[in-house]
């Protein structure tokens, strides 16, 4: 591969690239790339937080106000899907595109070309879904899990639905075969595998998950386009087929996918915590190894979303202590982060803020998460309220605010110029403030029997509803603020220096000037 | 001794004032009404505390350096980086109280599995948008009815004031003896649904073309409400499942009044 090197800063074309949108759709530079898929995927995060308005406008009161249910559920289903393919993956891609070849020494990505490719699917994907609103039928309403037989009585809507994320995975596929390379063969001399920063690490993990169970999902959404059209019975059992296996194999995706999302939060937040702490990461490479460990877990636990489908006891029972079995890996990380901010000379800057927040309520998300791996406790809180709470501790104040975290860290270097601090930390402690509002109440509303997905509910459940739609709106309304925080940072926002976090120690910092030129690198440097 | 003594009882007695107080409240899992609803209730209140516990160890730690450790008070950086003998201990840690969590949780599994002997069989089928259900085997054999949704659409829209059991009401409950063991067998009809009863610990997917099952003994007299759990398409929200218990002699007299009607039922059976 060293002809991959080699090509990859061959001189000369950086002068005349095309400008204006020309630029953007022909780029094959890493850092453009990387800007474009953090930039669609936070248009996607609003696409996505608007159908959640929607919803929660909806549940604000029992009755049917808003949302008829069927359009509900198409909101539901749609806000699913989008948030987890268009707004947290692709932004996951977006930094690992700015950051991998920065942070290991990299002139580019191994596959520049792939790389332009595997971004201008992405549009491509968000058009079908979104238009799929207004076809006959509309969009699909089948849950972002879409269950068939469910799945397979829905209109034209789900056929897009199952292109989209045909799509979706092709260029998740692309983009993690890119990484991988890119992390194996490119790293500059001296930078072995057990010297790279943990967000590389997290990343290069997450891209052999990501090739591990794509192709498991495209396999199962071709097999529900084939049982709709073309008279197949997959998951049809009066054609022989069994509804259940579907839910097998889009869990056996389903699962590690969850990790997918928030392995390279761990990567963040490992870059953040040192950094503000002054102080080396704590047990590097028990860190490693943990993150491997979850990875594996990640493959052999699927089976716990479906603990209420009917499994034999020992399947239950396996399922669940493989389950429990990764708190262990996830608590040895949360131990190290809080080692390493032990006697370190701490400040607060937003991106720790970000970071803290997120060990703080990522934490409450895997206690949740251990309750639901307990069976007979999950019996009675699946498919409620407390998942919902459960899974959006972990991925909205998991992996969205370690994305928040990663931006305000990595924002001075993309741009050359500071954010503002103090908005900054508005930004941080009304979204904390909202996202409780919003979720914490939603584990009570789970205890106390309301079902997920459903438009209108019991009268007992009315004042939690109010509060987490208040906690919602709210929410929604601070996101707008980080945008015109990021705005202002690159239109007026001060001239940030090479290094303005003291205590950051990764090549970007010590090796770049600020802002990252359009081409860094051309030389590797050399790592001791 | 006395001392250690002394703490236990004063932890036992924590958890049981905190147990009652969360009884009935909206903070917690319904009053449970059987053997295994009580099971996973206490087993969720000892999982709160081992979390609770953890919580605080974990952000105490946090929070003391957060305060102390900042550069605002001049506090300078440790350069330590790892500890072997830390990172085992808190490996090995997390993974005995995972055993202690499991144990509880594997008799609970088992005995939920078990829907062996049961006194009475019920076979429930889900539909979009209601629940039909047949009597197979012990006293009230035979009994077949559907049960819908009770709540008029006039409060759904809003045009009238809802009631105590809006969108948790039915035509026809399903009416069991209490004490006795219940075995449901579940299917359904078109899509996915699920068979939901909060306060007595059963809930199991109805899937169509397959069978599966699952069984309950009420403590007590009592009508206990629960809804549909899997999303089943645009009614998935209107579809409850409302079990009256009634005492022995009471249940024979409702099979009584069941048998009397079977003319209506058998057309019903027909047009299913």
């Amino acid at each position: 591969m060293a002809a991959v090197h080699g090509d990859a800063h061959s001189h000369g074309h950086d002068d005349h690239h095309p400008s204006g949108i020309m630029r953007w759709i022909t780029t094959t530079n890493h850092k453009d790339i990387g800007t474009m898929y953090l930039w669609f995927s936070f248009a996607m995060f609003l696409v996505g937080g608007t159908l959640a308005m929607g919803i929660r406008a909806e549940l604000f009161q029992p009755g049917i106000q808003i949302l008829e249910p069927e359009l509900f559920n198409q909101f539901t289903t749609l806000h699913g899907l989008i948030m987890v393919f268009g707004a947290i993956m692709p932004a996951f891609v977006g930094f690992a595109n700015w950051q991998v070849p920065l942070m290991i020494g990299a002139p580019d990505m191994a596959f520049a070309r792939m790389n332009n490719w595997s971004f201008w699917l992405l549009p491509v994907a968000a058009t079908l879904l979104v238009s799929s609103f207004f076809v006959p039928g509309g969009a699909a309403a089948g849950g972002w899990t879409f269950y068939p037989p469910l799945s397979t009585q829905g209109g034209l809507g789900v056929d897009l639905m199952i292109f989209a994320v045909h799509i979706l995975g092709a260029s998740s596929i692309m983009g993690s075969i890119n990484i991988i390379t890119t992390i194996l063969n490119m790293r500059a001399p001296g930078m072995t595998l057990m010297k790279m920063p943990m967000f590389v690490w997290t990343w290069l993990i997450t891209a052999y998950l990501l090739v591990l169970v794509m192709p498991v999902l495209a396999g199962t959404v071709t097999m529900l386009l084939t049982d709709r059209h073309f008279g197949t019975s997959f998951f049809n059992a009066a054609g022989g087929g069994d509804p259940v296996m579907f839910q097998h194999i889009f869990w056996f995706f389903g699962h590690p996918e969850v990790y997918i999302m928030i392995l390279p939060s761990f990567g963040i937040v490992s870059e953040v915590i040192p950094t503000f702490s002054r102080k080396p990461l704590f047990g590097y490479s028990s860190m490693v190894y943990a993150t491997a460990s979850i990875a594996i877990l990640s493959c052999v636990v699927w089976a716990h979303h479906m603990f209420t489908a009917g499994m034999p006891t020992v399947g239950q029972l396996f399922f669940m202590y493989a389950t429990m079995l990764i708190a262990v890996p996830t608590g040895v990380k949360v131990f190290n982060w809080t080692a390493t901010m032990w006697r370190g000379s701490m400040t607060f800057e937003t991106p720790m803020l970000f970071a803290i927040g997120f060990i703080f309520l990522f934490v409450i998300g895997g206690f949740s998460g251990v309750i639901c791996a307990i069976v007979p406790i999950d019996i009675q809180v699946q498919d409620t309220y407390y998942v919902i709470a459960h899974f959006h501790y972990v991925l909205v104040s998991g992996s969205l605010f370690a994305l928040f975290a990663g931006a305000y860290y990595w924002i001075p270097k993309w741009t050359g110029r500071m954010y503002n601090e103090t908005l900054g930390k508005w930004h941080f402690w009304l979204s904390m403030f909202f996202f409780n509002l919003t979720f914490f109440v939603q584990h009570f509303l789970g205890l106390a029997g309301m079902p997920r997905r459903i438009p209108d509910y019991n009268l007992q459940f009315a004042d939690f509803n109010m509060v987490s739609s208040i906690g919602a709106f709210g929410f929604g309304l601070t996101q707008l603020l980080f945008l015109y925080v990021m705005i202002n940072c690159i239109r007026s926002g001060e001239k940030a220096p090479q290094k303005p976090w003291d205590g950051a120690t990764t090549l970007e910092w010590t090796h770049l000037p600020t802002p990252a030129p359009y081409h860094s690198f051309e030389k590797p440097p050399v790592v001791n | 001794m006395r001392s250690k003594s002394v703490v236990a009882l004063t932890g036992v007695f924590a958890l049981a004032l905190y147990s009652s107080m969360a009884i009935g409240s909206k903070y917690n899992l319904p009053e449970p009404q059987s053997v295994i609803a009580k099971d996973i209730y206490d087993q969720h209140i000892v999982l709160m505390w081992i979390c609770l516990v953890i919580f605080i160890g974990v952000f105490g730690v946090m929070f003391y350096s957060i305060l102390k450790h900042r550069k605002s008070l001049g506090y300078k950086a440790a350069n330590f980086h790892h500890s072997t003998a830390v990172e085992v201990i808190w490996t090995v840690i997390p993974c005995i109280i995972l055993v202690v969590m499991a144990l509880p949780a594997t008799k609970t599994v088992i005995a939920m599995k078990d829907t062996s002997n049961p006194d009475m069989t019920i076979k429930a089928t889900g539909y979009q948008w209601m629940w039909g259900y047949d009597y197979l085997q012990g006293e009230g054999e035979g009994i077949s009815f559907f049960s819908k949704l009770s709540t008029p659409k006039s409060q759904v829209e809003n045009k009238e004031p809802k009631g105590e059991n809006y969108l948790l009401e039915v035509d026809n409950r399903v009416v069991v003896p209490a004490g006795k063991r219940i075995r449901i067998i579940l299917t359904a009809n078109d899509v996915i649904h699920a068979w939901w009863v909060p306060a007595l610990g059963v809930k199991q997917d109805a899937i169509p073309g397959f069978i599966r099952d699952t069984w309950f003994t009420a403590d007590k007299p009592g009508i206990y409400r629960g809804q549909c759990a899997e999303l089943c398409g645009k009614d998935h929200g209107y579809m409850p499942i409302v079990v009256e218990v009634l005492e022995a002699g009471e249940y024979a007299k409702w099979v009584a009044a069941q048998t009397k009607n079977s003319a209506v039922k058998t057309s019903m059976h027909v047009t299913k």
